[in-house]
């Protein structure tokens, strides 16, 4: 095949070039191109959330985005969510703590749409958390020890008073 | 040996899971996440047909079409497979028969997906239409063509009944008999993960499979069958899953069409399902109609009860079987039956094979008998909470069915929903429109019997430990999101007094781990626990017997705690656990201990009595509130409050998690979850198709639907779990459905006696009531099946032993 198209992105801060099928999602091109497989798949028709990433900062469903459409743009995965020498982003923190993740699968795409959300609003109500995560679905919890662990990295973020 | 011994170290503290910044940070390697170079990719063409003869397979067009590397078909795979011994009856592709839309008849193997995608539509495929059954009555009442050439008789997959004493007796000395007929609809499991496997062979030729599997002793064994290779020359890696809930406990066509592709081509090949294949592949929870006939003196006293159960099996036997016996074997651990007959059948259908979901066969007869019981406390003008009380199971009991109770909370778990809920002063005394409901529940610590009967140990750890203080836990189970690693890490860390983070966790490998029998029937706790105990233990006594010595204090004087072996009358008189470990390999040479665990012999002897027993059982209560538009039927459930007799909550955290996360699948059973069929129109050939498989269409409830739950867990050590512990991964999910049903019924007068419970079945019975009808939506009569002759079985307190009467054959076995 010789209709490889180039593709150049910011992924997690760090300039990348890749050759891609054009046909490909952004979902596969981090999956399978760039072996970012932290990002998981649920459906792949954009039902689930399973594979939310940050793109120019906006949650979007990566098994919906044309990965030739991201040509030049800065995307952020779950592998770019800690800091360096193993720190935990607060959400991070929390959801390990509290319960917010158990088989962990969903657990990706919640984590950066909940950071989304944090960035917005500091200080979400459980209504205003259940709003924003009302697209990726999880099996497992119950979501309320995913809204508790939320609730609790905002807090810790907003700092002391 | 397992004893409910008191912790001091890290069991019952609420602490992150050992395996939480794996799974927060996305480096959790789920089987799709792994990646081996030279990798090439599987597709499989599957079934359009429900019900049909397989006449030819023209795969020549595929075979030249480029990127294909290899095409397989039911030729390549002469044997059959299946998870339970007595059905194997399930092909890696199909030879000769179709049985559903969605049957795997061929495979193609090619450089990518895509590849494969496009060359599946090459394959032309010769089918002889048959009849297609869509209904366990329909399957029932036309027993030609037989779907399988196995099973009972036509369409018959397995007829199950008992007789524990004289019930028809009973009924004539009963101040009253109530007959109630429920259907419970068919749901699925719904794992956000698809199931994928990769397989690849190792440089010496034997065969590595990475899968999405809960069980990887099973699919090793399926494995070793299908493709006639040596067990030992097959290694089966469980990766953790991403969500199971029962859907990753049968071996699976893909799994064994693509480790033989990769032993055919040589290297790695992976397959991922599409979430439309995940729908197909289902073994969900089975629908059943079911009659409860349960007989009581005005107090409230059971009498007796007869339950029959017709189930919708789907096209293979799965663990139907077991499904079958699961559909009556645990009504008499909850509340005093002193009398009981259970008759069940399962029939083959068109449609994707029904398995085990979370609760395995018991969630529908614990919807009906929970609903029946508020309709037998309203008819005696008694509070269903103080009726529940008074008939609640005494512990240490043998049942009529030769269950043995053990420890049991569940007054006190009444008691608590009860108490937080305010039940006294609200229930039957919310204005219209606003209800309370309460339902209770058992379940398994762990199925006592294993699938293959044999007398070797549910589960097995082995510890490894040396001079860098450096402990290592192996265990063949299965992390499926329930906390399985941290369970078996957190004894381990309880009992060397180490921090859990400090020790590292194998598990699901058949290559380095001991045997574990899976992640089903909530048995990793208890099974895994008793064995890491054992194991722990005798690590603890080697350390124990050299620190002694060095420190000249009497062996049992010892305390492990805070990375420290020291003198419990003088703390400072000690060694650091790594100064522990130098001094027992110093001792005894290379350290390593082993443990397993096996369950108890339980008291059922009859034929058919291996499914229901259980080291113990788990109980639960909840009370859910709903409010009810009666003018839209339109249901909301604004707060659940749960109580779980869960003996000792090793991780708190993980317990409440799995008790909350049980009830949110029970919320999604209760009011919307259903795997229904529909047929395609004539112009598009007839077929039976799943009507929504999709995450979307096939609703489930969000972050939007979830309500506050409220839980209690009720901690009453059972001597049988390890530090007390029972289990909590399924039981909490089985009152909810029966809850949101009496409680519909506290908010609006009317009867759903079907699940799940939608506004449209709401509306239709407020409008029957309101024309003078019942004011009920469910089954009418129950079918006339021809159950067998009932296995007579005297039950305890009528000289009973355990055996049947009508069974001599076996008796005499049973004194050999």
């Amino acid at each position: 095949m010789k209709s490889l198209l180039h593709l150049s992105l910011t992924v997690n801060g760090e300039a990348v070039e890749t050759a891609i099928a054009p046909y490909k999602t952004l979902l596969e091109v981090l999956r399978e191109d760039l072996n970012l497989t932290g990002t998981k798949h649920g459906c792949e028709l954009g039902e689930c959330g399973a594979c939310a990433v940050l793109l120019d900062g906006q949650p979007v469903l990566s098994c919906l985005v044309v990965a030739a459409a991201c040509e030049g743009r800065k995307i952020t995965t779950i592998e770019g969510m800690a800091g360096r020498e193993g720190q935990l982003h607060p959400l991070q923190e929390a959801f390990a703590d509290l319960g917010g993740s158990q088989c962990g699968y969903c657990t990706p795409g919640i984590l950066l749409t909940a950071q989304h959300l944090l960035e917005k609003n500091p200080n979400p109500t459980r209504d205003e958390i259940a709003e924003a995560l009302s697209g990726n679905l999880c099996r497992c919890t119950g979501y309320n020890q995913i809204f508790e662990a939320v609730t609790a990295a905002a807090e810790r973020m907003r700092g002391p008073k | 040996m397992s004893d409910a011994r008191t912790p001091r170290n890290t069991v019952g503290k609420a602490r992150r899971r050992v395996d939480g910044r794996a799974k927060v940070t996305g480096q959790t390697r789920f089987a799709d996440d792994v990646v081996l170079p030279r990798t090439v990719h599987c597709k499989l063409l599957r079934s359009k047909v429900p019900h049909a003869i397989v006449r030819s397979v023209d795969t020549s067009k595929a075979e030249r079409h480029p990127g294909v590397l290899l095409v397989l078909t039911g030729k390549d795979f002469p044997v059959t497979f299946g998870i339970l011994p007595v059905s194997q009856d399930e092909d890696p592709l199909c030879r000769d028969r179709v049985r559903f839309v969605g049957d795997p008849v061929a495979a193609i193997v090619a450089k990518d997906e895509a590849t494969a995608a496009d060359a599946l539509d090459l394959i032309e495929v010769d089918y002889e239409i048959l009849p297609t059954r869509t209904t366990p009555l329909d399957a029932y009442e036309n027993p030609a063509p037989r779907i399988h050439g196995y099973g009972e008789e036509g369409n018959v997959h397995k007829r199950v009944s008992f007789q524990f004493g004289d019930t028809e007796q009973a009924f004539s000395t009963s101040d009253r008999v109530f007959e109630d007929v429920f259907f419970f609809q068919g749901n699925t499991h719904l794992p956000i993960e698809q199931h994928a496997s990769i397989a690849a062979p190792d440089q010496d030729g034997k065969l590595t499979i990475w899968s999405s599997t809960q069980v990887p002793h099973y699919l090793h064994r399926s494995l070793a069958r299908a493709l006639a290779l040596p067990a030992a020359h097959i290694r089966v890696i469980a990766c953790p899953n991403g969500g199971g809930f029962g859907g990753k406990t049968d071996p699976f066509n893909h799994e064994i069409v693509v480790a033989k592709a990769a032993m055919i081509l040589g290297r790695p090949v992976k397959i991922a399902l599409t979430r439309e294949e995940v729908f197909y592949c289902h073994r969900g929870r089975h629908p059943v109609l079911m009659r409860f006939k349960t007989g009581v003196k005005n107090d409230g006293t059971i009498t007796a009860m007869h339950l029959k159960t017709f189930i919708d099996g789907g096209a293979y036997g799965s663990y139907g079987v077991a499904s079958t016996f699961y559909t009556g074997a645990l009504q008499t651990v909850t509340y005093r039956i002193p009398r009981y007959r259970f008759e069940a059948c399962r029939m083959f259908t068109n449609k994707p094979p029904c398995g085990p979901k979370r609760g395995h066969g018991t969630p529908q007869p614990r919807f009906g008998q929970e609903v029946q019981l508020d309709k037998i406390a309203e008819a005696l003008a008694l509070d269903p909470a103080e009726l529940r009380l008074k008939i609640v199971e005494q512990p240490d009991t043998i049942t009529a069915n030769y269950m043995h109770v053990q420890t049991i909370g569940l007054s006190d778990c009444i008691k608590s929903v009860v108490r937080r809920s305010d039940w006294a002063s609200r229930f039957r005394k919310l204005p219209l429109g606003r209800g309370l409901g309460l339902a209770c529940s058992s379940y398994l610590s762990g199925a006592g019997l294993p699938i293959y009967w044999n007398k070797l140990p549910h589960s097995g750890v082995q510890l490894k430990l040396d001079r860098s203080g450096g402990v290592t836990v192996f265990c063949g189970a299965t992390e499926v999101g329930q906390g399985s690693d941290d369970v078996l890490v957190n004894i381990v860390a309880e009992i060397l007094g180490i921090d859990p983070f400090d020790i590292r966790c194998v598990t699901g490998d058949t290559d380095l781990t001991p045997v574990d029998l899976g992640s089903y029937s909530s048995r990793v706790t208890l099974m895994m626990g008793n064995a890491a105990i054992q194991a722990a233990d005798r690590a603890r006594d080697l350390l124990a017997q050299a620190v002694a010595k060095k420190l000249d204090v009497p062996k049992d004087r010892l305390v492990f705690s805070e990375r420290r072996v020291f003198d419990a009358e003088d703390p400072n008189m000690g060694v650091t656990f790594q100064e522990a470990v130098m001094l027992a390999e110093t001792e005894f040479g290379t350290l390593g201990t082993t443990g397993s665990y096996t369950p108890p012999r339980s008291p059922a002897r009859y034929k058919g009595g291996g499914v229901g027993p259980s080291p113990t059982y788990s109980y639960t209560a909840c009370v859910v509130e709903v409010d009810v538009d009666p003018k839209t039927g339109w249901i909301h459930v604004p707060k659940v409050w749960i109580a779980h007799d869960i003996g000792r909550a090793l991780n708190p955290v993980l317990a409440r998690g799995q008790v909350e996360g049980s009830v949110y699948m029970g919320l999604g059973e209760a009011l919307m979850e259903e795997q229904t069929f529909r047929r395609l129109p004539e112009r598009l050939s007839h077929a039976l198709v799943h009507k929504f498989p999709s995450m979307l269409e096939y609703k489930s409830p969000t972050s939007l639907d979830m309500p506050e739950v409220d839980t209690e867990l009720i901690e009453n050590p059972d001597p049988r779990g390890p530090f007390g512990a029972k289990e909590v991964g399924q039981g909490p999910l089985l009152p909810i459905m029966p809850a949101v049903a009496n409680a519909v019924y506290d908010a609006v007068g009317v009867r759903i006696d079907e699940v799940p419970i939608t506004p449209e079945k709401i509306l239709k019975a407020l409008d029957d009531k309101a024309k003078g009808k019942p004011g009920r939506y469910g089954p009418g009569a129950f079918p006339n099946i021809a159950y067998p002759d009932p296995m007579l079985v005297p039950t305890p307190w009528e000289g009973g032993d355990g055996n049947a009467t009508n069974d001599p054959d076996r008796k005499k076995a049973a004194l050999k």
